[in-house]
């Protein structure tokens, strides 16, 4: 077929005419491309600039150092040391199981660990590093180190973990901490992010939770950049953070340990006050246990032996256990009636063994009575009957202001965790908390320290500390924070006569040196550290008239959980008073043997600053001591701390 | 259908060719593929491997068979159009049946020494007997219902069958590809209008019918549609990859970030990075001015083919030039379209830079056919 020429010319006429029209369609359409090219590179640049930082950029915090923690010598209570541990990443690893049993030859894994582990791995995202191994030892970190190749996504961590070389010396006290974890979290309003970091370690009890603003300290960040798989590229740049303050406590490192040794397997608790400025030189309550071991996760069956232990390790039972004073609550009663002028230091009361009180018999612990006794020999003897007459004399009310006074029955401001308020009881509280009116009874036990009276060995030893110096000292625990002294508790003049003190105080000296005194078997011979103290012994049930009638049962012959507690308070040098000691010994029977020798060792260990000479001791003991101090001292932690191979 | 008409004895023969070649759209290509190489090179980190290299030999290698078909008359691939379809056809029809699968869909053939992609292949055949069948239709016929048809089908055919992969990037290209030649021969707008007025009705009706009884797609093809008008609701999802695409074109601002320093592609947030996605890495390192640059070298071959196209006395040539332009502009807008975020994501790359061999090897050989019908033009 021959194409026409003519036909030809129009068909590329046509062609030219389409083609050019699609020249101009293509150039717009180009066109378009690059102003939509100039309105996101030119106008929106800024805004996809940000977007493009976002994407690379990861913020990532620095965890602060915690603060250490210091005994008043500078000794080290509670340090960071570094820690190992071995992370991995999901997205990393692929294989997971095939990783961890490479790893598995190169490390020993800790089964439960590895179950935890495991689920963290499936259940989190790929990219958040899950701690496999914790805690281990720089030989396993090398080897780890040196296996990367075949282990994709596994990473050897180093971090700082707390160490508290004392042991169960500042379980306590000090406390321990642990892993933040979701009630913490929801205790918290707005959570520091520090927190949100896994396995963050926070004070959980004691000072380390009390304290927690000023020892965790202000977290650094650095700012990395990661690829689109949240793979760590480089660090761009890094802030670091302020590490937690420093914190130097009142309490002597070499007293702790002794006090926990002395009080050893007893369910007691000590406390040793300086009477100058409040420090607590000493605070110790026993059972204890090692806080290390929450540190590093305490397993279910060693967490179930200390909450069965019928001791119970855990509370504070210096700050937070409370028991009726008993007979050291003597002296407030006694100061109360000086004070409210109604009896006269050389007055005499007669007592018979027993006191009528409307219609009820109320006994004194010497079944055959005391015969006439003035206030230093009811103090010096612990007469009961004298302390009945005073109570009918001045009343409740009277008996309670001067508890208070004297720091009982209150709440004092320690950081420590659930501190007791204990109770001096007033009508106004029975009617309120128990719906009974006061009877006259409730006064006379209150008088002896009894009823409703509570006290915790804390307030025991502020009550001493403030008979010994007539002001309001109060306690302290923290000497210093970052360097800083803090306020110490020397407190204000209390406004006590000085004649009555001086009546009290002599009594409470003939308590520990007078031969007829209840605690005379526990005196200190050596004449510049003398001390003045007050036995207690503080029922812990009903006596009945049956058992009356038997005779008084012996403590021995109970069970552990009906005996007595038996209680020493005492001040000492007593011409110069420095420390003021309570020791409360749970179902320890009487006061004068179970508590006061137990008071004493603590003190002349205080006042010597190391084992006292064995001439401080009364002769016939001196034997028994001698053997006790070398026991105590292979008990007690070395001065600069054992443990220190503790991983 | 003769060839006779062509006044031969003014044709170069043998090497003399070569001297006739249009170097400059030579040039242009491979500036283009320059670029390329380039953005390659970057986004391998600085390396060669392994992305530039290959893609250097594949370009050569291309060039070489541009040469080759340059060389052979234009009368002779206008008789080869119909085979070429007729073999293209075969190939998708047994990709259908014997094509290996790959990233969800069925495209090529395993030759051994090559993947051959079927209907990367149709783009080229389409075009041919586009305007070999336009060349012998006589003028006064080409609107006529019935002659309209015959093409209608020649493109329904393959759409259809690449549909069915399913392969949406180059269903649009060889359909749009074989409206434009169409157009060009000079169809009446009518149809063109009528086609038109169809499609808004039912994009329309798509879009009404969502949520009723009668809905015309199925639920994951609105989702995808959704994504693609705010890729922003489905941020680690389907709009992952527009999103970051966008956010690597728009943080090269005016200048860019500088070479290999684009961190959206270094840090692996773009996906497809090396292929269908590589001028988001040039306008983050290059900036404003190095994606205009490259538009700008686009243009430029585009502008190259339509003078060469408009030059050329013979129809056959003519309509092929403009075809194969064409088809080099749909690459290029829908891919640029779509890492703008003007289109959804279709998987189209960008002409001679992305990397890939099939594409390169299908617009070599059109540059070839453009090439050889610039040589043998009547003169």
């Amino acid at each position: 077929m021959k194409r026409l020429p003519r036909d030809n010319a129009d068909s590329l006429r046509r062609i030219t005419r389409r083609a050019l029209i699609l020249g101009g369609a293509q150039a717009a359409f180009i066109g378009v491309l690059g102003l939509r090219m100039r309105f996101m590179q030119v106008e929106q640049a800024d805004q996809f600039r940000l977007l493009a930082e976002e994407n690379r950029i990861k913020i990532r915090l620095i965890p602060p150092a915690r603060g250490r923690i210091f005994d008043r010598n500078g000794a080290v209570v509670a340090e960071n040391v570094p820690s190992y541990r071995i992370t991995m990443v999901r997205e990393e690893a692929g294989d997971v199981d095939a990783v961890i049993a490479r790893l598995a030859k190169l490390v020993e894994l800790d089964p439960d660990e590895l179950d935890r582990a495991r689920r963290d791995l499936q259940d989190l995202r790929g990219d958040t590093p899950v701690t496999v191994a914790d805690r281990v030892s720089w030989g396993d970190i090398s080897r780890v180190a040196a296996n990367t190749p075949a282990l994709p996504g596994v990473t050897p961590e180093v971090g700082l973990s707390r160490r508290y070389p004392r042991g169960a010396d500042y379980a306590h006290l000090v406390g321990y901490v642990g892993p933040v974890s979701e009630r913490d979290l929801e205790r918290i309003d707005a959570p520091d992010q520090l927190l949100l970091i896994p396995r963050f370690q926070i004070g959980k009890i004691g000072l380390e939770a009390q304290r927690e603003d000023v020892l965790r300290g202000t977290a650094g960040n650095k700012r990395i950049e990661v690829n689109a798989s949240g793979r760590v590229i480089r660090e761009l740049d890094r802030r670091e953070g302020q590490a937690g303050a420093d914190m130097q406590i009142t309490i002597d490192n070499e007293l702790q340990s002794y006090a926990h040794a002395r009080l050893a397997e007893d369910s007691a608790a000590a406390v040793v006050m300086d009477c100058e400025t409040g420090d607590l030189l000493a605070c110790a309550s026993s059972p204890s246990f090692d806080p290390n071991l929450f540190v590093r996760g305490i397993s279910v069956n060693e967490y179930k032996s200390l909450l069965d232990n019928k001791y119970r390790p855990l509370p504070n039972k210096a700050v937070q256990g409370i028991y009726p004073p008993g007979s050291t609550f003597k002296m407030v009663t006694a100061l109360a009636a000086l004070e409210a002028g109604l009896v006269d230091p050389s007055e005499t009361v007669y007592c018979p063994g027993h006191l009528e009180v409307s219609g009820r018999r109320f006994h004194c612990w010497k079944r055959g009575g005391h015969g006439n006794v003035d206030l230093h020999q009811s103090l010096r003897n612990s007469c009961d009957v004298y302390y009945y007459e005073m109570a009918l004399r001045i009343g409740i009310e009277n008996i309670s202001d001067m508890a208070r006074r004297l720091g009982l029955g209150l709440e004092h401001d320690l950081p420590l965790t659930s501190v007791a308020a204990g109770l001096t009881p007033t009508k106004d509280w029975k009617l309120i908390n128990k719906s009974q009116s006061w009877v006259i009874g409730d006064s006379v036990n209150a008088a002896i320290g009894q009823g409703f009276v509570l006290t915790s060995p804390l307030q025991l030893a502020i009550m001493t500390a403030r008979l010994a110096t007539n002001r309001s000292v109060t306690p302290r625990l923290i000497k210093s924070i970052d360097g800083v002294e803090q306020p110490n508790g020397h407190g204000d003049e209390l406004g006590l006569s000085e004649n009555n003190l001086r009546e009290v105080r002599k009594a409470m000296h003939a308590v520990s040196n007078n031969r007829r005194g209840t605690a005379y078997s526990s005196r200190i011979i050596e004449d510049a550290f003398r001390m003045a103290g007050k036995t207690g012994t503080s029922q812990v049930r009903n006596i009945t008239a049956a058992e009356r009638a038997r005779g008084v049962t012996r403590n021995s012959d109970l069970p552990w959980e009906r005996r007595d507690h038996a209680l020493f308070v005492n001040f000492a040098p007593f011409d110069a008073p420095k420390i003021a000691v309570a020791v409360v010994v749970e179902h320890g029977g009487g006061g004068s043997t179970a508590a006061a020798p137990v008071a004493r060792d603590i003190t002349l260990q205080a006042l010597y600053g190391e084992d006292p000479p064995l001439s401080a001791y009364p002769a016939k003991d001196r034997g028994r001591i001698q053997s006790q101090q070398e026991r105590l001292r292979r008990a007690r932690p070395t001065r600069d701390g054992d443990g220190s191979d503790r991983a | 259908m003769s060839y006779l008409e062509y006044t031969v004895k003014t044709t170069p023969t043998g090497l003399r060719k070569i001297l006739f070649l249009n170097w400059p759209l030579a040039l242009l290509l491979t500036a283009v593929a320059g670029v390329g190489f380039l953005m390659l090179y970057s986004v391998a980190g600085g390396s060669f491997s392994p992305w530039a290299e290959p893609q250097m030999k594949r370009y050569i290698l291309g060039f070489v068979m541009m040469l080759i078909v340059a060389m052979i008359p234009i009368w002779f691939w206008r008789n080869m159009a119909a085979l070429a379809y007729a073999t293209s056809m075969l190939l998708l029809l047994a990709v259908e049946f014997f094509g290996s699968v790959g990233m969800g869909a069925q495209r090529w053939i395993d030759l051994g020494f090559m993947r051959l992609q079927p209907s990367e292949l149709m783009k080229i055949s389409l075009i041919m007997i586009l305007a070999a069948y336009y060349d012998w239709l006589p003028m006064n016929r080409v609107s006529r219902p019935v002659w309209v048809m015959v093409p209608i089908a020649m493109i329904l055919l393959p759409v259809t069958l690449v549909l069915g992969q399913p392969d949406l990037g180059t269903a649009i290209l060889l359909l749009t590809g074989g409206g434009v030649m169409m157009f060009v021969a000079g169809v009446n707008w009518a149809y063109f209008a009528a086609v038109i007025a169809f499609g808004i009705s039912l994009v329309t009706a798509v879009f009404q019918s969502r949520g009723t009884d009668w809905q015309l797609l199925a639920n994951y093809q609105y989702r995808r549609i959704d994504t693609f008008l705010d890729p922003s609701s489905d941020p680690l999802g389907a709009g992952y990859h527009i999103t970051q695409s966008k956010i690597a074109l728009g943080s090269g601002g005016w200048t860019g970030r500088g070479f290999m320093q684009g961190t959206q592609s270094r840090l692996n947030f773009l996906p497809e990075k090396h292929t269908d996605f590589i001028f988001t890495t040039l306008a983050e390192e290059f900036g404003f001015i190095g994606g205009v640059s490259l538009l700008g070298l686009y243009t430029l071959i585009l502008v190259f083919c339509v003078a060469t196209a408009l030059s050329n006395r013979d129809r056959f040539s003519s309509l092929l030039t403009l075809g194969i332009a064409v088809t080099f502009f749909l690459f290029l807008a829908v891919n640029m379209s779509m890492v703008m975020g003007l289109a959804p994501v279709v998987g189209v790359p960008l002409p001679l830079v992305s990397y890939g061999g099939s594409a390169m090897m299908v617009l070599m050989i059109g540059f070839g056919l453009v090439q050889s019908a610039h040589i043998h033009k009547p003169r």
